[in-house]
């Protein structure tokens, strides 16, 4: 580090990304979007038990305001154009997590009606599996994005547009 | 000359108080909503197509995924079905302990509902404290069947397993422990000015209109029509059981709460006294044809372990003919009609979900209402999504 000891303890140093990973994964707001069982779960692990707040975590109501889609539950081919419409509203960087076995890979339902898997649409982070997956999962989950997080390159630059930001491969 | 029109919106299905992916195309005059017409189909995974092609034992975990907020319940009204088909006896610890559950289990969907009612209108520590006790409840699914929601435990027969010894003390202290917690939400909400602004002269449905309409469950006794097939029409040996049914006076969704509260408190009386009826036994019924054989035999025995494969594999054949059963479900009626045609597969398998039939009334309800009245009657109409499009 090139800055020592005359500062004292009240210094730190970094690198610009580190600071914007560091923010960006200290506060993913999530967009408040439940398709079915799985969204029970997620809504218990985000009250008083499981406190998804403790993380940073708020859940936000429109997608305007995230940078995070949690599908949970059964993407349905109804539901898919929908779900297409909400992710492109949200601005990047944005991430996405399959939560439960529907959103992971049709689950049980491998019926006429239901998409298999939401990664046929959507460029996909982290995948929770379960039916529905326990909130400790989606706790995580969540983790495991906040690491993912952590290892982007050019956060910084293309957050004053320059270049693009590069995405780890997990 | 000056010239006035409707304006269409469109609510849903990614709205956050539509309980899921319901879509309702609202035509306002202001902010008076004039029209309301529901889309529905935004949650439709097939499962009574899924539900031909499975044997009797396999369709029960889907019946899990209806009312994802009442597993038990859609278990026991499929179970009950099936063992009217196969004229089936069920042993009376069995009967005992499906009662303890699918109570506890309307506990944990009122639960749900209050929660998220109170939300919609603005409430969000009531929210914060139904999820501490759903836990609870959850606690106790996974005791006893090992998943927290999608519980699978009961079996044509009877149940998957006997109940662990911790069972009756952890049921009996939530028990104890829940009349202090409903007083709770009546401290935040029934005195509370703004919920009783917002709540009484809502969504009002006449007795006769709610009859017309079909609507069963809370939402039906919210207007005075004293029904409940627990009572009248009973089933699972809900006969030996004292409770009583709430009935509403005034049609609003005051009163539907206020019914939906009471029944929580007569559910919490029903567990205690099905745990003060729990006596050792068996918990499925010795019917070797519909039953799976006990865990033992298919370790130790080869009979056993061909017996289990054969009723894994290939089930069993139901005779021709069809059944109705009707449960009351946490939502309402909620019944399942099996037409077999001899084989091990249900030919048809129809169900009639309380919030369907429910969800028709919406229009009536909050046709006049503002729009932030509107999010009010869904709150009280108390649908879930996965149920309405199967
Ligand atoms: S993964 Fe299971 S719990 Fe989740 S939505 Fe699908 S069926 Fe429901």
């Amino acid at each position: 580090m090139g800055v020592e000891n005359p500062l004292g303890e009240n210094i730190i140093t970094t690198s610009l990304d580190a600071l914007v990973n560091w923010s960006r994964k200290s506060s993913i707001w999530p967009m408040t979007f439940g398709l079915a069982c799985c969204a029970i779960e997620m809504m218990a692990t985000g009250a008083s038990h499981n406190d998804l707040d403790r993380f940073g975590i708020i859940f936000r109501a429109s997608p305007r305001q995230s940078d995070c889609i949690i599908i949970a539950g059964t993407v349905t081919k109804k539901m898919l154009p929908v779900i297409k419409t909400v992710y492109e509203q949200m601005p990047e960087p944005k991430w996405v997590i399959a939560m439960g076995a529907c959103a992971c890979s049709g689950g049980i339902f491998d019926t006429y009606s239901v998409v298999q898997g939401i990664d046929e649409a959507l460029p996909v982070d982290v995948y929770i599996p379960g039916c529905p997956p326990r909130p400790e999962a989606l706790l995580f989950g969540l983790m495991k994005l906040q690491d993912k997080i952590m290892k982007d390159k050019n956060s910084f630059g293309s957050a004053i547009g320059l270049g693009e930001r590069i995405a780890s491969a997990a | 000359m000056a010239t006035t029109e409707t304006m269409t919106l469109n609510m849903g299905p990614q709205h956050p108080s539509t309980h899921g992916v319901l879509r309702l195309v609202l035509e306002l005059d202001g902010e008076v909503i004039t029209k309301i017409t529901p889309h529905i189909g935004y949650l439709h995974r097939g499962v009574e197509k899924l539900s031909e092609h499975r044997t009797y034992h396999q369709i029960l975990p889907l019946t899990d995924r209806l009312d994802y907020l009442a597993p038990m319940s859609n278990n026991l009204g499929y179970i009950l079905a099936v063992e009217k088909l196969m004229a089936v006896e069920v042993p009376e610890r069995a009967e005992t302990i499906r009662v303890i559950m699918t109570e506890l289990t309307r506990l944990e969907s009122h639960l749900v509902w209050i929660a998220c009612h109170a939300l919609d209108i603005g409430a969000m520590t009531v929210f914060i404290y139904a999820f501490r006790e759903r836990e609870a409840i959850m606690e106790t699914y996974e005791l006893i069947s090992g998943a927290r929601m999608t519980s699978n435990f009961f079996r044509v027969g009877g149940l998957s397993q006997d109940v662990p010894d911790e069972f009756v003390r952890k049921v009996s202290d939530f028990i104890d422990s829940m009349p202090g917690y409903l007083d709770q939400y009546e401290g935040l909400l029934t005195t509370n000015p703004i919920w009783l602004k917002r709540t009484i002269g809502n969504g009002v449905i006449s007795a006769e209109d709610a009859i017309d309409f079909g609507i069963t469950g809370p939402a039906l006794r919210g207007s005075g029509v004293d029904w409940d097939l627990r009572r009248d029409n009973s089933y699972s040996g809900y006969e030996k059981y004292q409770f009583k049914v709430p009935v509403g006076e005034n049609c609003d969704t005051f009163d539907r709460y206020k019914v939906r509260l009471i029944e929580m408190r007569e559910a919490c009386k029903i567990v205690r006294q099905g745990l003060d009826r729990l006596k050792p036994g068996p918990v499925l019924a010795d019917n070797p044809q519909v039953c799976y054989p006990p865990k033992e035999n298919v370790y130790n025995s080869i009979e056993g372990l061909i017996h289990h494969f054969k009723i894994a594999s290939e089930g069993f054949p139901a005779p021709e003919g069809e059944v109705y059963q009707g449960v009351e479900a946490p939502k309402g009626e909620l019944g399942f009609y099996i037409v077999s045609d001899g084989g091990n597969k249900p030919q048809r398998l129809r169900i009639r979900p309380p919030s369907f039939v429910n969800l028709q009334a919406i229009e009536k309800m909050a046709k006049g209402a503002m729009i932030a009245d509107l999010v009010a009657v869904i709150g009280t109409l108390d649908i879930v999504l996965g149920e309405i499009d199967r």
